[in-house]
Parts: C-alpha cells; sequence; structure tokens
C-alpha cells in the first residue's frame, strides 16, 4: 500500500511506450498520465475521424487532426508535468525497436490482429525480458465476465480474446475503455512492484 | 507424451508431432497465432517441421481485432 504521493513519486522517473493511439491507447495513456508516469512515449499514423469519438479520447474540434499530436495535447491538458514524446509513424519491427527500447513497459494498443502479431513476435525476438501489456477481445457490449487477464511469461493480454471486431460487433467506448484501464492497471502494478 | 499447453498439463497419445498437427489436433482455427515452444517463438513457415516433444513447455497465442 502507498500513498498517491508515494505512488507519484515512484512512477515519475518511469517511461511507458504505447503502441497505437486509438481506443486502447489513447484511453489506457490518459489513465498513466493522471496518475503520473513520468515520460509516455507515444506512436501512430492515423488522423481522428467522427466515428472515432465514439471510444477514443479526442474531442470534435480534433477531427482532422493527427492522433498522436493531438493525444499528447490532451494529456497535457490533464497533467502537464507528464513528459509525452509523439511519433507520427506507422510502426513496424524496425521502428518499435527503435522507439520503444528503452521503455519500462511496453502497451499494444492496434486494432489489427495481423498488428497485434507482428508486435508480440518483435518484443519476443528483439527483448523478451520486457512487459509487453496487450489488449485483445473487446468488441460489443456486455458479457463483463468474459473478460479476464492471460499470461504468457512476460506478455500479459487484458480481454475476452474472443470476440472480435465486425460491423455488427463494433468496438464502443465502455468495453475498450475497459480493456484500456486493465492495461493501464496492468502496468502500474508492473511498475510498482 | 506429456506437454504443458498454455500451462494446461496435456497427455497427447503420441510420441512425438509437429506444431501443425497440434494445432490440427487441438482444433485452433484462430487465424493469427504466436507459438512458443519452451520460451522460443517459432516462425509460422517452421510449424510443419518443428517437433513438440515429450516435457515441452508450449504456448499458442492467438490475437483477433479490436483496439
Amino acid at each position: 500500500m502507498m500513498t498517491f504521493e508515494e505512488i507519484k513519486a515512484r512512477l515519475s522517473d518511469k517511461v511507458v511506450g504505447i503502441a497505437g493511439c486509438g481506443g486502447l491507447g489513447s484511453n489506457c495513456a490518459v489513465a498513466l498520465a493522471r496518475v503520473g508516469v513520468g515520460t509516455l512515449i507515444i506512436a501512430d499514423f492515423d488522423v481522428i475521424i467522427e466515428s472515432n469519438l465514439n471510444r477514443q479520447y479526442f474531442f470534435y474540434e480534433q477531427i482532422g487532426q493527427k492522433k498522436c499530436f493531438a493525444l499528447k495535447h490532451n494529456i497535457e491538458r490533464i497533467n502537464p508535468s507528464c513528459n509525452v514524446l509523439a511519433y507520427d509513424i506507422k510502426l513496424d519491427e524496425n521502428s518499435i525497436v527503435e522507439i520503444y527500447k528503452n521503455v519500462d513497459v511496453l502497451v499494444e494498443a492496434f486494432d489489427k490482429a495481423e498488428m497485434k502479431a507482428m508486435i508480440l513476435n518483435t518484443v519476443l525476438h528483439y527483448f523478451p525480458q520486457k512487459p509487453l501489456v496487450m489488449g485483445v477481445g473487446l468488441a460489443g457490449w456486455g458479457n463483463f465476465s468474459l473478460i479476464k487477464e492471460h499470461h504468457f511469461d512476460n506478455v500479459y493480454i487484458m480481454g475476452d480474446m474472443t470476440l472480435e471486431v465486425s460491423d455488427n460487433m463494433p468496438p464502443i467506448a465502455p468495453r475498450v475503455g475497459i480493456v484500456a484501464n486493465m492495461q493501464a492497471n496492468k502496468v502500474l502494478e508492473l511498475l510498482l512492484k | 507424451m506429456k506437454i504443458t499447453l498454455n500451462y494446461i498439463p496435456e497427455i497427447i497419445d503420441k510420441e512425438t508431432m509437429t506444431i501443425s498437427e497440434l494445432l490440427d489436433y487441438k482444433r485452433f482455427t484462430f487465424k493469427m497465432i504466436v507459438v512458443k515452444v519452451n520460451g522460443k517463438p517459432i516462425p509460422k513457415e517452421d510449424y510443419p517441421t518443428t517437433y513438440i516433444h515429450d516435457g515441452d513447455e508450449v504456448q499458442v497465442i492467438h490475437l483477433i481485432s479490436g483496439g
């Protein structure tokens, strides 16, 4: 147990990487900034569109902006002492190794299964000792009891691992937010250990 | 052979089998998976030629879209 002041002091020199600034990444980053993680390294190539606002931590007037820079701006409005490094880049194996090699914990926050597999393979190959916190299975609504934490060595997977997004099973705020905040909660657990 | 699959002990009535055969046998139908044997990630192209043996620790992690 720790007071919030102690928690903030412990987190102030920590560095967390967040790969993707969509539903998982934006919400997870905001939660980690609120509790005082010192440095967040965020990356995304995409631009905010109106349909993103059903779950992502952006505002209507930010439509058209780059997600990575808009998220940095929103975090600075919440906690100006959080140092945010924003990369406007489509992450791949090389850039993940380059950008995230020194982070304490890495958060996977992609939407596509192919990208989730890519970052998992990259971490297992280049830095298997680094904790990777993933979000897998968050589509739709309800089904709370399906959402669990799964653990494979240094890889922690939050989600139901079952419900994939589709037209009739979209990713929407409550369930995406639950998984994003479970990821943030796991990051804290790892950082405060 | 007796292996551990995703941390659960599993007895299979064969002395050895490839990763491809194991995935068929366990009916893993997810398209996007990552396989580790004894902590080592195995590239997809090696699934038909990588053999699982008694005592091996196998992890099959499947990934689905959404984020």
